[in-house]
């Protein structure tokens, strides 16, 4: 399975190297054209059946996932580290990560309980205050294995739970995911510009160069997201639901999507019942946000597979709320003609 | 020109949601203008060209934004409450008590949940109340993503105005009156009506890369320093309109604001030097433009900004149009 591979891969944000070989070679004999830019977007053309001239629509997903990057190396072998994209400390205590290219396995080990004094185990650890330890006898063994800057990346092994998946890196392997089938699939009337991006994660920053080059006429960030649907005390919405389908973005912190291509993909999942949902107003940022304001300006949208857990070690999707997603990308893409 | 503040300023129209401003400054400018169209993103762009095909002198930009500051619905709850995040920056004791409303015209009444004694009144803890009777009625009526603004009418007092949205309207009348008076000009002027300032000067960004000004000015409110205990500043009403010196998105180009110094003082209005130190305008985005651009702002002196009643002076409005009119009378060319 595509999303198996993709969230298995290595590739933290500015190293997405791993993640974008699989792409090539899933995409390559269903587009017309690729290349891989000077930051390291692999931007990919397939062209419409249309009659000229055709609207070129920009797809986006972002390759890379949050991560961890080696900043020193200490005398006693444990490695030190700084997070690479938005990551809470707390979700890192007693997790197992893979460091460089050749992936050494690394623990950021705690303290155990037996020498926690009560007051010790009310404090919230620091980031600066974890090492990653590889198991090295000291400095130099370290520096014989893992040097400063080399990445580390959670060490998850993807599995399927009933009609769930459980993996790293759903946000935003599942997007790419779903793009890699939407270029699968077709043929569409449109251009259809398949991105997939570099570091989203540490400010978008793939997306606005990519933007610039294709100068597209439409844009959609496809992504996996927020989805924080536990029981709650008040009566409050979640950001998404598992199970709701497609997640589509009005508004986030990045973007005010066209209302046009809101309406375009509510009425093309209500034709064909496709559940879909409305992500909760004013959470996060994605591609959509840079594409949206490239040179004169692209109306945008983001649509995303619901994602509980994202930028942790594990996160959590359901396959129907995927293959929903895929579905309706693909009808809806279907009837872009003109805009 | 007061009738046009009324219409403007009562208009709904918050970030991402401006097609009824833009409709009414549309019908305002009709046969003024050379040419007007609209951008992808919604800006409306209305240019003045000099008479007879001559060649221009100097291309101008001129922005004001078109969108104001709201709420959006974020969850319909199961008696029909509405709760909301915010479009822009809304100050939350600004709202209670306040009435807000929708694109359909409906009314919300902001409501808080009890709150403990010197309790502080967070955002979390408000709802809108738009008189639904269940989930199922509110339902009709309104959707998760739908916008509100303030609702609050316009109301004239002397030479004193006061409205809501005067952020960023009155500068859009501004705009719009300049047009409609200027009756020959030699540069070639952009008048752009922007959107989506509030949450991140996005209509400002496409516009002015869309358009190359060789030089750019904003129209936008400022604040005073001239109510009790207020933040110290040297800007008051009433005293003539405000030339922006730096703010905290941009320093004015010098050579802008000089233009307009010398503009103002060859027409014997009074004007004032404007630093402000919280806050920016749609100029920050066309200065770093493309290679940049020369910019500036002619600034509205308004008190109470970002709530639901701004108050401007009307003899500061009619000499911010006399200002920019004087320097669109002749080509826009920088003190060296």
């Amino acid at each position: 399975m595509l999303l198996e591979e993709l969230s298995n891969a290595s590739g933290v944000a500015g190293n997405e190297g791993e993640v974008r070989e699989k792409l090539i070679a899933v995409v390559k004999d269903h587009v017309d054209e690729y290349h891989v830019d000077t930051i390291g977007n692999l931007i990919t053309l397939k062209r419409g059946t249309g009659p000229e001239p055709r609207l070129k629509v920009m797809l986006a997903a972002h390759m890379d996932e949050i991560g961890l990057m080696i900043v020193a190396i200490e005398q006693n072998g444990h490695l030190r580290f700084r997070p690479v994209g938005g990551i809470d400390g707390r979700v890192l205590l007693s997790k197992m990560v893979y460091v460089g290219k050749d992936r050494i396995p690394g623990v950021i080990g705690v303290k155990p309980i037996h020498l926690l004094k009560p007051k010790e185990r009310e404090q919230v650890l620091e980031i600066d205050q974890l090492t990653i330890d590889i198991g090295a006898k000291n400095q130099e063994e370290a520096q014989g294995l893992v040097k400063l800057g080399d990445y580390a990346a959670f060490a998850t092994t993807f599995a399927t739970l009933g009609g769930t998946a459980k993996g790293k890196a759903l946000d935003d392997r599942a997007g790419c995911a779903v793009l890699a089938e939407i270029v699968q699939g077709g043929p569409y009337p449109c251009d259809l510009y398949a991105v997939f991006t570099v570091q989203e994660e540490v400010g978008l920053r793939g997306a606005m160069v990519a933007a610039y080059a294709v100068s597209p006429d439409l844009g959609f960030a496809l992504e996996g997201t927020v989805c924080d649907d536990s029981p709650k005390k008040k009566d409050l919405s979640p950001t998404t639901r598992l199970g709701g389908g497609p997640a589509i973005t009005i508004m986030d912190r990045s973007v005010i999507a066209d209302k046009r291509l809101v309406k375009l993909l509510m009425d093309t999942a209500k034709e064909l019942g496709i559940p879909y949902q409305i992500k909760q107003p004013g959470v996060g940022g994605t591609d959509a946000g840079r594409i949206h304001i490239s040179k004169e300006g692209v109306p945008s949208v983001a649509v995303a597979v619901p994602c509980r857990y994202i930028h942790s070690p594990v996160s959590l999707l359901d396959l129907t709320d995927f293959q929903n997603t895929v579905k309706l990308m693909k009808a809806t893409l279907a009837r872009v003609k003109e805009f | 020109m007061k009738e046009l503040i009324k219409k403007l300023t009562e208009a709904y129209g918050p970030s991402g949601n401006e097609e009824q401003v833009r409709q009414i400054i549309q019908a305002e400018i009709a046969g003024f203008a050379d040419e007007v169209r609209t951008d992808a993103l919604g800006n409306l762009i209305a240019v003045k060209k000099p008479a007879g095909g001559a060649t221009p002198a100097v291309k101008v930009m001129l922005a004001a934004h078109m969108d104001e500051i709201g709420l959006i619905v974020t969850h319909i709850d199961d008696k029909g409450f509405l709760r909301f995040g915010t479009i822009g920056g809304v100050n939350p004791l600004s709202l209670l008590g306040g009435r807000v409303r929708f694109a359909s015209g409906r009314i919300g009444v902001i409501g808080i949940e009890k709150l403990e004694p010197n309790e502080y009144p967070k955002l979390e803890k408000m709802y809108i109340d738009i008189g639904a009777k269940d989930k199922a009625e509110a339902e009709t009526l309104v959707s998760v993503g739908d916008a509100a603004g303030f609702w609050r009418d316009c109301v004239l007092q002397g030479n004193r105005v006061v409205a809501k949205a005067m952020d960023d309207r009155i500068a859009c009348a501004v705009l719009v009156q300049t047009l409609k008076e200027l009756t020959a000009t030699p540069n070639e002027v952009y008048f752009v009506f922007t959107v989506q300032e509030e949450v991140g000067l996005r209509g400002a960004i496409t516009s002015a890369y869309g358009l190359e000004p060789d030089v750019a000015i904003a129209v936008d409110v400022t604040l005073t320093g001239d109510t009790p205990e207020a933040r110290t500043m040297a800007v008051s009403l009433g005293q003539g309109p405000a030339i922006k010196v730096k703010d905290s998105g941009m320093l004015a180009h010098p050579g802008v604001k000089q233009l307009l110094v010398e503009a103002a003082k060859a027409l014997g209005i009074p004007y004032q030097l404007e630093v402000l130190v919280g806050g920016t305008t749609d100029a920050m985005a066309m200065q770093v433009s493309r290679a940049g651009v020369p910019a500036g702002v002619v600034s509205i002196p308004t008190r109470y900004v970002h709530s639901p009643s701004e108050m401007v002076d009307a003899s500061d409005v009619q000499n911010a149009v006399k200002l920019l009119l004087k320097v669109l009378a002749s080509p826009v060319v920088l003190p060296a």
